[in-house]
């Protein structure tokens, strides 16, 4: 028997009030998330900011609260990143450039497609593993600076290779054809309009995929990065600290000073991302905006 | 009274005319993995005169033009049995570089595809990375009058060639291959992308430029092919139904299917 | 019918080509293209050398250690005592810790996770969107030692004030915290796959007069099915695989409790643990880093390739 009007009015009325809930549901949860980032930054600025000055930042490490800095972290980072970049940049974006536009569909790139993508899953910890036996042990580079930019290198390089392809597979057919029946070789044509046209999509990529090898810790540890460094690195074979393993450092001990230096060493960190992030964000944008 | 373009080609040869034609079609066929595309097509193409190949939308005649430069060697899995000559080699002859063979046969895409850089940089460049060594400020202004152009952007040869309208875009490509002094002009539906003024241009366009250059022109629009063309390839389902003088295709067909085509009564 | 032979053009007075036609022929080996070819393909391959390396690294350290240890003890054993004197070497307790920190963090992460999904590809404005996007991309991409200082000065001592019996070191704390950190990645990925689900889903299902919520829970999000799943599934292999944060959370006792109020360690902080100490080369204590990281790489390994068979094979079928 078919609902009387009077029961499908009750009933349309229910499934609306159900429809408002959930939508006001989803809502409240996304906008959590944001005041959980809110709190949480908030709560470490509370702790750290106390303890940012120029001392902080131009100090070692040192068993007294008071006098402990970030000095050699900080430099450390420095220096890591710069190899880093130095490393993953021209390999990962050869390898992007390799797959879109020299390879063709064949068995062999399917199966590196399919090995990037799995090595882009693998736990950090297992690079650390891997830089471990073969950089540090393996070819005797020691607990260096070049034995953690290697190791860092290889974790980030699937992320810089699946970016770089994205960036790369938006440059329109068109100018690639246009191109060839010029009589380009496909070199000529790759570097001359498909890398310009798709450097800001790569740029982006590695922004943030460099910004990702700056936070991480855990491959630092396995290589053997010091935790107590009073010194700064002079070249590519010394030994090293960097910031995620100061904080973490600091973080484990149990006096609440050492807490609050580790807050201070946090918002350093996420300062150095934020403006990384903002400058790949900005990039984008500006990309975003010139195509249309 | 022959019907077959292959006894015509024939008596052309007989006649001792053939070096009067540029590119050469011999038993030409084109396969897409499995599928054959194109079957077994014949004809000439004259040297600076207009060819058009017409037909309906499937009919292989973008697939064919696209083997005259080997841009089809991009298509994976796609195969060319019979013989394309050109400058007494096959062009898919064993030895054959694909990349000379695209500096002398040049190409108009459907879709103005310009480099995304200044109008001097888009015609310079092709000649440029050929080893160009000339006065690139003299090949530029030589390529833009002569695909029409020149005078609506002398001054502004340094502004992105995507600020011009669609057009002038598609006048700038067809500069950009004549920069590279080909020997043939391959068009692959032009105009289908522009409005009917300047579809219109073009057209006048090519009139001028055939005297210095051979073209071939795949369009879906008779009328056009009618227009401006002087001999006419008619292609249905990859086979060439008939090869002819234009004027005659138009008005005194010799095959059935053509008069049906042009007539407007399929397609 | 012949054709007309054009006769108009006397052949003398064809113009001449331009210039001295070229071969067409190949003159020698382009090296440049080559050798730069040769050199983009070399990159390429580091990565295939990258992962035969791990592979051959975990594989020929676990055959080692099982020569010691059999594996029947490894994968049966429910005491992980391997550093000390008598020496007890059962992964489960490992294990264990990683499972309940990990579900622990799908169940905060995953419903979560996809409210925020649907309400940013269903609900959210264009305005909307543009803020909390970059949110969640700061969010995905704090580091996770921050997050490990957020569990111990923030999220523990909270814990430990509403439930008193709770240790400084546990296994809540820890879910927690990777759950927050697992979320962005689930709602960025799920927002993906429900916006590539056609509008014409949509519109077709409110035409019929079905609510926002029906058009959500009965059309969109089964259509993007696929997508969320694999989503989930890489969220809980990037919740495996998180070290700094349980590491500092959770704490460094193996046990196999039920409880989440207590410390317990993950395979992962053990793997810290060991690298942190002095361990000469070759010991058993050495080994078990092998065997530990091997089954870690093994239990990733297969939790991704199944979110890519879910992507690859059940997207055609949509559409």
């Amino acid at each position: 028997m078919p609902l009387t009007t009077e029961q499908e009015h009750r009933n349309l009325a229910k499934r609306h009030r159900k429809a408002r809930i959930f939508a006001r549901f989803c809502a409240a949860v996304t906008w959590s998330g944001v005041v959980l980032l809110g709190l949480l930054l908030y709560q470490v600025s509370i702790d750290g900011f106390g303890w940012l000055d120029w001392q902080f930042l131009d100090s070692f490490p040192s068993r007294f609260p008071e006098r402990a800095g970030i000095k050699s972290a900080l430099v450390g980072t420095v220096w890591l990143i710069a190899l880093v970049a130095v490393i993953s940049i021209p390999v990962g974006v050869s390898t992007a450039l390799y797959l879109e536009e020299f390879a063709g569909r064949g068995r062999i790139a399917k199966i590196i497609e399919v090995n990037i993508a799995n090595l882009a899953g693998v736990p950090s910890i297992v690079y650390g593993i891997l830089g471990l036996a073969i950089f540090v042990r393996y070819f005797a580079l020691e607990r260096s600076l070049i034995s953690g930019a290697l190791t860092m290198s290889l974790l980030i390089l699937p992320v810089i290779i699946i970016a770089s392809r994205e960036a790369i597979k938006t440059v329109p057919q068109g100018i690639r054809s246009a191109a060839y029946s010029l009589g380009a070789t496909k070199w000529q044509t790759t570097w001359a309009h498909v890398l310009p046209a798709s450097f800001p999509g790569i740029m982006t990529g590695v922004i943030l995929a460099l910004s990702r090898a700056i936070g991480e810790t855990a491959p630092l540890i396995m290589i053997g990065a010091l935790t107590f460094v009073a010194f700064l690195p002079e070249g590519p074979m010394d030994s090293f600290t960097a910031l995620p393993i100061q904080i973490y450092n600091w973080v484990s001990r149990p006096q609440e000073e050492f807490h609050e230096l580790a807050a201070a060493g946090i918002i350093i960190l996420l300062a150095v991302l934020l403006i990384m992030n903002a400058t790949a964000i900005y990039i984008r944008n500006k990309t975003e905006r010139r195509l249309k | 009274m022959s019907e077959s373009p292959e006894i015509a080609m024939a008596e052309e040869q007989a006649l001792g005319m053939h070096r009067k034609s540029v590119l050469e079609l011999r038993n030409v066929s084109i396969f897409y993995s499995e599928k054959k595309a194109v079957n077994d097509v014949s004809f000439n193409i004259r040297r600076n005169k207009i060819t058009a190949i017409i037909g309906p939308s499937g009919c292989g005649k973008s697939t064919l033009l696209r083997c005259l430069n080997r841009m089809n060697d991009f298509v994976e899995g796609c195969r060319v049995d019979g013989e394309l000559l050109f400058a007494n080699e096959n062009l898919y002859g064993k030895d054959v570089d694909p990349v000379e063979v695209r500096r002398r046969i040049g190409m108009v895409f459907q879709k103005p595809n310009p480099f995304p850089k200044s109008i001097y940089n888009n015609i310079a460049w092709g000649p440029l990375i050929n080893g160009y060594k000339d006065s690139t400020d003299e090949l530029v202004e030589k390529s833009l009058k002569q695909a029409a152009l020149w005078e609506e952007v002398k001054d502004r040869l340094h502004d992105s060639a995507l600020n011009l309208s669609g057009g002038q875009q598609q006048r700038l490509c067809i500069a950009r291959a004549l920069a590279m002094e080909p020997e043939v002009l391959l068009m692959d539906e032009p105009c289908s992308a522009l409005d009917p003024i300047s579809t219109a241009r073009i057209e006048d366009l090519m009139f001028e430029l055939k005297e210095k250059y051979t073209i071939v022109i795949v369009t879906h629009n008779m009328q056009q092919a009618a227009r401006i063309s002087d001999y006419t390839a008619f292609m249905e389902m990859g086979d060439l139904i008939e090869f002819n003088v234009t004027k005659r295709i138009f008005t005194r067909p010799a095959i059935k299917r053509t008069e049906e085509y042009v007539t407007g009564r399929f397609g | 019918m012949t054709q007309e032979i054009d006769t108009d053009t006397p052949v003398a007075e064809i113009q001449d080509v331009p210039r001295a036609p070229a071969s067409i022929k190949k003159s020698g080996v382009r090296w440049g293209e080559f050798l730069i070819k040769g050199w983009l393909g070399l990159c390429a391959f580091v990565s295939i050398v990258t992962t035969a390396a791990i592979v051959i690294l975990l594989l020929s350290e676990t055959l080692n250690f099982f020569d010691t240890v059999s594996p029947g003890e490894f994968f049966l054993g429910t005491t992980w005592t391997p550093l000390f004197e008598p020496s007890s070497y059962g992964v489960l307790p490992l294990v264990w810790g990683t499972m309940i920190v990990t579900i622990g963090a799908a169940i905060i992460a995953i419903p979560t996770g996809l409210a925020s999904a649907i309400y940013l590809s269903e609900y959210a404005s264009d305005e909307v969107r543009r803020i909390i996007k970059p949110v969640l991309e700061l969010l995905a991409g704090i580091p996770t030692v921050v997050y490990g200082y957020f569990a111990l000065t923030f999220v523990t001592p909270l814990l430990r004030s509403v439930i008193p019996d709770i240790q400084v070191f546990n296994a809540l704390s820890a879910a927690i915290v990777v759950g927050i950190m697992i979320l962005p990645m689930i709602a960025t990925l799920s927002d993906n796959a429900l916006r590539a689900v056609p509008e014409s889903l949509r519109q077709g299902a409110y035409a019929l007069g079905a609510t926002s919520y029906e058009v959500t829970t009965r059309v969109v999000v089964p259509a993007g099915l696929s997508g969320v799943m694999a989503s989930f599934l890489l969220a809980i292999s990037r919740a495996i695989g998180e070290t700094m944060a349980v590491t500092l959370a959770a704490g460094q006792t193996p046990n196999m409790s039920l409880s989440m109020f207590e410390s317990i360690q993950t395979m992962t902080a053990y793997i810290v643990q060991v690298s942190l100490g002095d361990t000469p080369t070759g010991g058993i204590a050495y080994q078990t880093l092998f065997a530990v990281a091997t089954l870690l790489f093994v239990i990733t390994l297969v939790i991704n390739i199944v979110s890519q068979v879910i992507l690859n094979r059940f997207r055609e079928v949509y559409e």
